[in-house]
């Protein structure tokens, strides 16, 4: 990783009133796999489009693979696959035809595509369903597909929007372990996620997005390193009734304690927690504990903490 | 190194060109919705008004120059106004405007397809001519073959400038009906335009077909309206300006 692939500064566009991104920068450096993080609407794919020549930028600069995109868009392309957020391949072309298709659009030879065509159908599971029409396929098929059609001319950069949304699980495996192959490859990946636990795995370093602005980008070892000596417990009660945090809070002045996202209770702490004292006390204030989980903080909880968002704002 | 670098480029393009034109010929003109919109309804409308105006066979060559005109104009507008919308309502769109080809050459590509089938669409009625006996001798073909290709383009560019000017697919169909039935009548395909209420007259000389049928009347028959030079610059003039404005509105509605 020694030089930046992309380079993006001050990047700025708005729709009507509306600003969807607000003067951005960042770079993604050779063969990085790269997270681009934020709930819907933050400006995940204006951004992406105008990486990609799908929208013009209203101020700022691009530069993909040393071309200037604002002077170049075209010869750009060259260097770029994308897989958008939606499977827009050709529903009465077969999975084949629409691989040699797209080959065709990046002036792959006949012999060339062909041969592309059926490694890449092999690859992703979809060999057997080759000659079906896409129409056909099941959603996560189309998925799969719709990839394969972004790395058929082996571009050396790759923009991923929300590759595993709406997939069942065995396509998101298979989705993730070729994308981890094409970066261990050396492919450079640009990948807009809702998951953040799929981001924290896979991605060398993320960018927070919100409200058209980066809010932080780092390594995904930096953003966890003020997290990582933390310990969480979740404590859950039977009943309607939860223990009041403020009396809570006067009991373990040492711990921090918050309502958690299931309604029970979230105590963290910089050291470690006495769970059974903490049991104990429930149950003499007459709460009758039903679980009790001991986590770790993850990069959900330092999203939370960069963006001020709540948490589960990325499940929307 | 240059030359070969420029070539390499060149060659790709065509690769893409060719890529986009048989995709579009196996998906969508070949099928029988378009061979039927686009064959059948001009040949049976044209049958239609040949039974009801009492001609003979012997009035053929009248009748040729609207009959081509016709085929080639639903020909080429039946499909491709219709499959651009839905092909950017289903945002397959986006993947020909990510691929790295001009727009200018990406827009020829999607619309060569229509072409084609534009041209092989016109041979149809002189088939029917040649079954029916007709005489070609006096036939100028150094005229009827660039007009029939100009015919094919500017019918094209016409159903490309109204899929990039529209939104939804039903939208396309409605305007592309409410440019091409008008133009049956108002082009001079069946009757001259002088026949025309007056009111009506400056209409048919906005209307592209009008030149590209006169030079077929003329071509065919003898009886052109207006100088074939004249046809053919204005004709060619609105091929150009319906590329220009139909690449306006994909930059400024599509590339936001």
């Amino acid at each position: 990783m020694s030089e930046a692939r992309i380079k993006v500064s001050g990047l700025k566009k708005s729709f009507g009133d509306v600003r969807a991104v607000d003067g951005i920068s960042f770079d993604v450096m050779d063969g990085e796999l790269f997270g681009f993080l934020g709930p819907n609407g933050a400006g995940k794919t204006t951004t992406i489009n105008m990486l990609t020549g799908l929208a013009r930028p209203d101020a700022g600069t691009i530069t993909v693979g040393g071309i200037d995109c604002s002077k170049n868009p075209k010869s750009a392309q060259y260097l770029i696959g994308v897989v958008p957020d939606e499977s827009n391949l050709y529903p009465e072309l077969t999975g084949y035809d629409n691989l040699c298709f797209c080959g065709g659009l990046y002036g792959m030879r006949s012999t060339e595509r062909k041969a592309r065509a059926a490694e890449l159908l092999e690859l992703f599971g979809l060999a057997g369903v080759a000659e079906r029409k896409f129409s056909g396929y099941s959603r996560g098929m189309k998925r799969r597909l719709t990839i394969a059609a972004g790395i058929m001319h082996s571009p050396p950069i790759l923009f991923l929007d929300e590759p595993t949304t709406g997939i069942d699980v065995q396509s998101a495996r298979l989705t993730r372990k070729i994308l981890q192959e094409l970066h261990f490859s050396g492919t450079t990946i640009f990948l807009t996620t809702h998951y953040i636990e799929e981001a924290e795995r896979m991605c060398d370093r993320i960018a927070f997005m919100v409200n058209g602005l980066i809010v932080r980008v780092d390594s995904v070892n930096n953003l966890l390193k003020p997290v990582e000596d933390r310990e969480v417990v979740q404590v859950s009660v039977l009943g309607p009734e939860v223990p009041n945090l403020k009396v809570l809070g006067n009991l373990f002045p040492d711990y921090s304690i918050d309502r958690a996202a299931n309604g029970g209770i979230r105590i963290e702490s910089t050291g470690k927690i006495n769970v059974g004292a903490v049991v104990r006390l429930f149950e003499d204030h007459g709460f009758e504990v039903a679980e009790v989980k001991r986590t770790v903080l993850s990069l959900e909880d330092v999203f939370v903490r960069v963006t001020g968002l709540k948490a589960g704002v990325m499940d929307k | 190194m240059v030359v070969r670098g420029e070539n390499d480029r060149k060659g790709k393009l065509l690769t893409a060109f060719m890529s986009i034109l048989m995709k579009d010929m196996r998906a969508y003109y070949l099928k029988p919705p378009n061979i039927s919109w686009g064959l059948l309804f001009p040949l049976v409308w044209t049958g239609m008004f040949f039974v009801k105006s009492g001609m003979g066979s012997e009035n053929i060559l009248s009748l040729l120059p609207g009959m081509v005109s016709i085929s080639i104009l639903f020909g080429t507008t039946s499909m491709l106004a219709v499959t651009v919308t839905f092909e950017r309502k289903a945002k397959a769109f986006e993947r020909l405007l990510l691929a790295p080809i001009p727009l200018g050459l990406l827009m020829l590509s999607k619309t060569s397809g229509a072409i084609l089938f534009g041209i092989l669409n016109a041979f149809v009625p002189f088939i029917i001519g040649f079954v029916l006996l007709t005489d070609f001798s006096a036939f100028v073909w150094g005229a009827i073959v660039p007009a029939v290709i100009l015919i094919a383009v500017v019918s094209t560019f016409l159903a490309m400038f109204i899929a990039v000017s529209v939104s939804e697919v039903f939208e396309a169909q409605t305007f592309s009906n409410f440019f091409r039935f008008p133009m049956m009548f108002l082009c001079g395909l069946f009757f001259p335009i002088s026949e025309l209420p007056d009111f009506l007259q400056p209409l048919s000389f906005l209307l592209p077909l009008t030149y590209g049928a006169d030079i077929l009347h003329g071509a065919i028959a003898g009886n052109n309206m207006m100088p074939l030079s004249f046809d053919f610059l204005m004709i060619s003039l609105f091929i150009l300006l319906l590329f220009v404005l139909a690449l306006r509105n994909i930059h400024r509605r599509w590339v936001m």
